[in-house]
């Protein structure tokens, strides 16, 4: 692939999910894509404790040169969001026209499956307030492909439709 | 040859293209994956120590016979291995020596917050701190090299966010280094008090001119900006300053203890305000302003948390930016996964009311609602000791209500020793191991229990039952978790028991075994009464559906791995497989 110069400004891609929903292999691959084109890259990620069907988050960042691992809250450029509770709950990250990819779903944190606190209504509303929303059936998609576990591919072909 | 790699994967790397030959480790996070990448290399040998003292202590060794070692923790790790780090400052090294810490900000996976840059000054060893995976990879290098010219220990000091974000690292070549061999040298390896007096004077000596290297090691270096603001920093602070700051004058610091005060000197005269950035605690401010140098630190930075590039402008910011009121969300704490084998005693403790003294694992999630059922944790191995000290404190009545609970490879990390004491004294503990064969929190490394090595080959398997027999202990009983009636019973039998009872409960970490097929509700006889909630399995939730009068419980087939722990609570028996269950 070729490097395309044109691009001078870094790139901030946040990918948020369910711990277990192969969200750090999605920013692999985002990475290795950009590493290929040419690009310096930098990921952060965390483990451990925070994964275990908790809230994940992983910080992707491509330019020319990229300083911080993190993402500054307020200028994500996309959103993957592998669950609409999660683009929420990061939606600090957002600024007025980052793209926001969302598949279509659901997942109840302990919280609510106990009946201690509601699942929020109308996340999209909250989320199109804060910038471009494509809501994507992107685990139907892949159940329709055979296997539920290329979610995270799914969706990041939504993505590559606007790098 | 250029690589996307993150900062344990550096490491790694690092001590190979080093000529590393001896590694060892405690998995931890943010350490683990250096020694698992390690065990990829076969010209380093490699090991899963039980405890982080152990696997210094083995490095240490290693290092005595002439061969270059490597020794990787998070930073309570070196809490547990501080007894050994303190005194191979004295004794120096033979073959170049390097302790990893990766310290964990923001404690995304611990019990503290603590700064591990204070046991370099501590215990006089120098620090390294890179601030990305190349110089990840570049400073374990220099580690060996540094260690073996100034006869000393190295700390290559990591946090959360060196060791788990990956950049681009240019790969280089091994360069074998020779094994020296062993030559007895008594006045620098046998620190009794008359050679331990010699090598005192030594260190203090060692550090003047490793401060001297520290003015000219490449590394720390000057990037000169506007003069207006001078910025001295180090580690993943430096990217955070870099952008926040892109015009300010930089002065980076690699080697940080001892600090290049000369060179410091020159950078203040030169800018005509200064601001020390650094994350956690403020230990380059602190030796800065005991120069004499005024400057801006934690006074405007947070001390507490994970630095991040906002909190950085947002400390340095004119005007309060105004709060965008954040959206409501439920929180989404990790949780023990469905079917784990950890929940079902987890049950079984809070029917009985008992109180669990607990550790650190996984199964440290069994405190959160709905299980709600450990009561203490304070570092690996407490929970054996802390119950121990309560029955003390409230007498064997109260031990009849007090387990002490911990995972298998926390046992032989550092609940070994708790137990023998407890069987010596003559307490009446009781103690719950929960056997999943892994190190699971940690991402599955292999220990004692398990019988296999760092690289997946077959050792030798010490069982937990074993020990506790062989030290005493008379009740000790291997238990299935998943059934819930010999749990409950195990536990009664071992409540009742007067002396130290041990109830290893076994059965395989859920992630580990290939699921069974999933359970679904029959709503004919669910009459929505939240029994089977009371586990706190994220595969079960309860809806309520239009034109039903009472709510309805619902498996999420897609999380469900066929445990079978729900339908041993429903009095219903509503919960029913639909597909045929593999015998």
């Amino acid at each position: 692939m070729r490097k395309r110069n044109k691009r001078t400004k870094v790139e901030n891609i946040v990918i948020c999910g369910v711990g277990g929903q192969g969200i750090i292999l999605a920013s692999d691959v985002l990475c290795q894509m950009a590493f290929l084109a040419g690009y310096d890259v930098k990921k952060s990620e965390v483990h451990g404790m925070a994964q275990r069907g908790g809230s994940v988050i992983t910080h992707v960042r491509f330019g020319n040169k990229v300083y911080s691992p993190l993402i500054e809250k307020g200028s994500c450029d996309y959103m993957l969001a592998f669950e609409k509770l999660e683009a929420l709950r990061y939606s600090e990250y957002l600024k007025k026209n980052t793209d926001i990819i969302v598949d279509n779903r659901e997942i109840p944190p302990m919280s609510v499956l106990v009946g201690d606190a509601e699942y929020p209504a109308d996340v999209e509303g909250t989320l199109t307030k804060s910038g471009t929303l494509h809501l994507i059936d992107a685990t139907k998609i892949a159940m329709e492909l055979g296997n539920r576990r290329v979610v995270n591919i799914v969706l990041l072909g939504v993505l590559s439709k606007f790098l | 040859m250029r690589s996307l790699l993150s900062g344990n994967e550096a490491v790694a790397r690092g001590a190979w293209e080093a000529g590393c030959r001896v590694a060892a480790a405690y998995p931890g996070t943010p350490s683990t994956e250096i020694l698992e990448n390690i065990t990829k290399y076969p010209e380093i040998n490699a090991e899963w120590s039980i405890n982080e003292k152990v696997a210094l202590e083995v490095a240490a060794g290693a290092s005595f016979a002439g061969a270059r070692a490597l020794v990787a923790m998070k930073h309570v790790g070196l809490n547990v291995a501080a007894d050994p780090f303190f005194t191979m400052g004295y004794s120096g090294v033979t073959g170049g020596l390097v302790v990893v810490s990766a310290d964990d900000p923001g404690m995304w996976s611990s019990q503290n917050e603590q700064d591990n840059r204070h046991y370099g000054r501590h215990a006089k060893v120098p620090i390294l701190e890179p601030a990305d995976s190349s110089e990840a990879k570049e400073f374990t290098k220099l580690c060996f090299e540094i260690s073996e010219r100034f006869d000393t220990p190295v700390l290559l000091r990591l946090t959360t966010r060196i060791c788990h974000s990956s950049c681009l690292v240019d790969l280089g070549k091994r360069k074998e280094s020779e094994v020296k061999g062993y030559v007895k040298d008594i006045k620098k390896r046998l620190v009794l008090p008359a050679h331990a007096r010699a090598l005192h004077l030594v260190v203090e000596e060692r550090l003047k001119r490793i401060a001297d290297y520290s003015e000219v090691f490449p590394f720390n270096k000057i990037e000169w900006g506007k003069k207006t603001l001078g910025i001295i920093t180090s580690g993943v602070a430096y990217q955070y300053a870099k952008e926040v700051f892109p015009d300010a004058s930089i002065l980076k610091l690699s080697l940080t203890h001892p600090i290049p005060e000369k060179m410091i000197k020159r950078f203040a005269r030169r800018v005509s305000r200064i601001v020390v950035v650094e994350e956690g605690d403020p230990i380059l401010e602190t030796e800065i302003k005991a120069m004499g140098i005024r400057v801006t630190g934690k006074d405007k930075i947070p001390l507490c948390g994970e630095l991040s590039p906002e909190i950085l402008r947002a400390s340095f910011a004119k005007k309060r930016e105004k709060n965008t009121p954040k959206a409501k969300v439920p929180p989404r704490p990790p949780v023990l996964c469905p079917g784990c084998p950890h929940r079902g005693v987890f049950y079984v403790f809070n029917k009985l009311k008992l109180v669990a003294a607990g550790d650190i694992g996984c199964y440290t999630l069994g405190a959160l609602p709905p299980l709600s059922a450990m009561d203490t944790c304070v570092c690996m191995g407490a929970s054996v000791t802390n119950a121990q000290g309560m029955e003390k404190a409230l007498g064997p009545k109260f031990s009849r209500k007090l387990v002490a609970v911990l995972g298998d490879s926390t046992f032989f990390h550092s609940g070994i020793t708790g137990l023998v004491n407890a069987v010596y004294n003559k307490a009446n503990l009781n103690l719950v191991i929960l056997d999943n064969f892994t190190t699971a929190m940690t991402g599955h490394q292999p220990h004692p229990g398990t019988g296999r090595l760092a690289r997946g080959e077959q050792g030798k398997r010490v069982a937990p039952e074993d020990i506790a027999r062989g030290c005493g202990v008379e009740l000790v009983k291997v238990v299935n978790p998943n059934d819930l009636r010999s749990t409950e019973e195990a536990l009664r039998e071992a409540l009742d028991y007067e002396g130290t009872t041990v109830l290893v409960f076994r059965r395989p970490c859920a992630l580990l075994v290939k699921p069974r097929p999933p359970y679904a509700i029959d709503p004919e006889q669910c009459n929505g009464c939240r029994l089977c909630l009371r586990i706190g399995c994220p595969a079960i939730s309860l809806i309520f559906p239009g034109g039903r009068e009472k709510p309805l419980a619902l498996v999420d087939e897609s999380l469900c791995v066929g445990c079978g722990l729900c339908v041993q609570l429903c009095q219903r028996n509503a919960i029913i497989l639909t597909k045929v269950q593999d015998a």
